[in-house]
């Protein structure tokens, strides 16, 4: 762990909402956290927890009706070659078309985004895209940009790299697309990386050379990762710190260890209980969560996860939403059976 | 292939070939051979997994036993209620049609699937007049039971589906397949689509089903963990083959081809503490249009030797039970899960 220094982000309290004419869509409602340099920070939820929208809110691409209300988003620029003075700078202040956010976005923070397959242009050779990339960032001629794309195509892994930079995304397959969009993504040396579900369109022996690429790739880099997916044993195996979320809230965050063998909240607890492995006995019911997500535009008041909840304290989970609260040393959790003193009185 | 039980359903040289076509006058100048000469059998009241990579054919060999597609040749053996025995694959589409009362599908998108301008009881109940309940009231009535047993309240017949979320969505799909009261049902990855909350409710319900109604499911996934949590017996295929088939149990905890143990060793263990993904399949699924010489995963195999490099393996029974297509099965030592 890199702890001594700073995190390299740090959000504070973060609100994104989406207001339309039906209503409020509250997709982040609070969230906090903080990513340190060299860290694999998980992100792990159902649809609709906010996982894609915190994703998109760091990167400042939220789209129309979607807004930051509220909370900020320090990434710091401490150690950056040509630093120009400050500290850190507030994402959230940025205007997000702005030069400044520009230069951040697939520089400093890059994404590798869940469809390789949409996020790369028919038209246009992977070589190109890689190659534009390169030289919006950097003052480089087209040589030594097509040198650095080649150099990143062999670091990801893609075999005969020179005639890769002449194909098209069409031309690959998922795998070796996903490793292009990789090397894309690391085109700029990013400091941090979001993975949004980078597995989830490709099968399991292709994801599993995937999460090793990044693995080895976060090693060699010492670049922090946030990985996002709904796959609990693709968190397990890849991150090294865990943040549940549910419904635009953080349920519990904390080392991976702890979230998978000592997890506090009903909700990790009854997620991790629910889901048949290769390892569990066959043929037994399972443990359900009873009722589905509930509909954004009807988020039920508290907590939100509290209809679903086995152990609701009835007059306090429904009235109040928990903060959160430490109950170790790394791990937090957002529930009102450890709010001590608190849950006596209905 | 045959065990102490009568098989409802036998496939036998199954294949199905998508041409390629050419040039202005559509020369056909290949084949895409999604499923490649594959047998298996189905017994009656048990689960036989289906599991595979993308592209590996196991929907197209799901949509050919439901005759959604006609296959190029292969028998396809179904035990009718009335214990006849006929052959999907010679059938046309007259004949078939009476036979789909008893096979029904559960398909893989709940958002797809169901039709948004009819409502539940238009939904549930249109396989029921097509089969010739034309009395409304007997329909609503059937309507009303069936979504009891899936777990949904009857009021929701007038409903229509995007009032409901994925997992309800799923539910009604499966009152659908379950109208006509089918004795085979093949389930295109049920629970894929579906948030991971509500699979285990989804996968309760296809268990507690099976055993009221004496269903025989085959079970198309990808998903490992939910494969062995639901399966009976499992067969694996690649490229268009099946390469192993055996009883969950002995596929797991001893794979004998070395595909079915890579795929074992790729799945992501819920367990920060169990490293998995050691083990490295190198390369790419190749194209069912242009498989490799010999046995289709040579190379990408760490036991291959000359003779898989040239001849293609037969698929065999090695144990009572336990089939594989591999030269090297006998000789070579896998890992299973523990």
């Amino acid at each position: 762990m890199s702890n001594q220094t700073g995190p390299l982000l740090s959000v504070r309290d973060l609100k994104t909402h989406f207001v339309m004419d039906e209503g409020i869509v509250k997709a982040v409602d609070g969230v906090s956290f903080d990513v340190y340099r060299g860290q694999v920070f998980g992100i792990v939820g159902e649809s609709g927890c906010g996982k894609t929208v915190t994703m998109k809110s760091i990167l400042r691409i939220v789209e129309h009706p979607g807004k930051i209300v509220h909370g900020q988003m320090l990434l710091s620029r401490e150690g950056r070659d040509g630093s120009g003075g400050e500290d850190s700078v507030n994402l959230a202040r940025l205007d997000p078309k702005g030069k400044e956010m520009r230069s951040i976005r697939g520089a400093e923070i890059a994404l590798i985004p869940q469809e390789p397959m949409a996020s790369f242009s028919p038209v246009h050779t992977i070589g190109d895209q890689i190659i534009e990339t390169i030289r919006l960032h950097q003052a480089i001629d087209k040589k030594g940009a097509r040198k650095s794309a080649l150099r990143l195509l062999m670091d990801v892994g893609i075999p005969m790299p020179e005639r890769r930079l002449e194909a098209y995304s069409w031309q690959l397959s998922g795998g070796l697309r996903q490793r292009a969009i990789i090397a894309m993504a690391l085109s700029c040396s990013p400091r941090l990386l979001i993975a949004d579900e980078p597995t989830t369109a490709v099968d399991v022996t292709t994801q599993a050379q995937v999460l090793r690429l990044l693995r080895q790739l976060q090693k060699d880099r010492n670049a922090a990762i946030i990985f996002i997916t709904h796959d609990l044993g693709v968190i397990a195996q890849i991150a090294e710190y865990v943040m549940v979320m549910y419904l635009g809230l953080v349920m519990e965050r904390g080392p991976v260890d702890d979230i998978f063998h000592e997890p506090k909240h009903p909700y990790t607890q009854a997620l991790l209980r629910s889901i048949p492995s290769v390892n569990s006995a066959p043929r037994v019911d399972l443990p359900t969560i009873s009722g589905s997500i509930p509909h954004p535009f009807n988020k039920p008041p508290g907590c939100p996860f509290h209809p679903r909840c086995g152990r609701r304290i009835p007059g306090t989970c429904d009235v109040r939403t928990p903060a959160l609260q430490a109950v170790g040393e790394r791990q937090w959790v957002s529930c009102f059976l450890y709010h001590d003193g608190e849950v006596a009185v209905p | 292939m045959n065990n102490d039980k009568t098989p409802l359903l036998e496939v036998k040289n199954l294949c199905k070939y998508f041409p390629i076509q050419k040039g202005s006058f559509k020369k056909i100048v290949g084949n895409v051979r999604a499923v490649d000469d594959i047998s298996f059998f189905v017994n009656e009241g048990e689960t036989l997994g289906l599991v595979g990579e993308s592209g590996c054919g196991k929907t197209t060999t799901s949509r050919c036993i439901l005759r959604a597609m006609a296959p190029t040749s292969g028998e396809m053996l179904f035990r009718t209620k009335e214990g006849r025995v006929v052959d999907l694959a010679k059938l046309d589409r007259s004949e078939i049609r009476p036979l789909r009362q008893q096979m029904q599908m559960i398909f893989q998108d709940p958002y797809g699937s169901l039709n948004p301008r009819m409502t539940l009881f238009e939904i549930v109940g249109e396989p029921l007049l097509v089969n010739g309940m034309r009395s409304r009231k007997e329909r609503t009535d059937r309507v009303a039971e069936l979504l009891h047993l899936v777990g949904l309240r009857p009021e929701y017949m007038p409903r229509f589906p995007h009032a409901f979320s994925g997992g309800q969505r799923q539910r009604i799909g499966i009152a659908r397949a379950l109208s006509v009261n089918p004795r085979l049902v093949v389930a295109d990855e049920p629970i894929s689509a579906l948030d991971v909350s509500v699979q285990a409710q989804i996968l309760n319900l296809l268990l507690d089903l099976q055993t009221r109604l004496s269903l025989t499911y085959l079970f198309v996934a990808h998903n490992l963990g939910v494969v062995k949590h639901i399966c009976d017996r499992v067969a694996v295929m690649y490229v268009g083959k099946l390469v192993e088939m055996a009883k969950t149990d002995a596929l797991y905890h001893s794979p004998r081809h070395p595909y079915t143990a890579a795929l074992m060793a790729a799945v992501p263990v819920a367990d920060p503490r169990v490293q998995t993904g050691n083990v490295e399949l190198k390369g790419e699924v190749p194209s069912p249009a242009n498989p490799p010489s010999g046995c289709y995963f040579h190379p990408r195999c760490a036991h291959a030797s000359d003779v898989c490099r040239t001849r293609m393996p037969v698929f065999r029974e090695i144990d009572p039970g336990h089939f594989v297509a591999c030269h090297r099965a006998e000789e070579i030592e896998l890992a299973g899960i523990a």
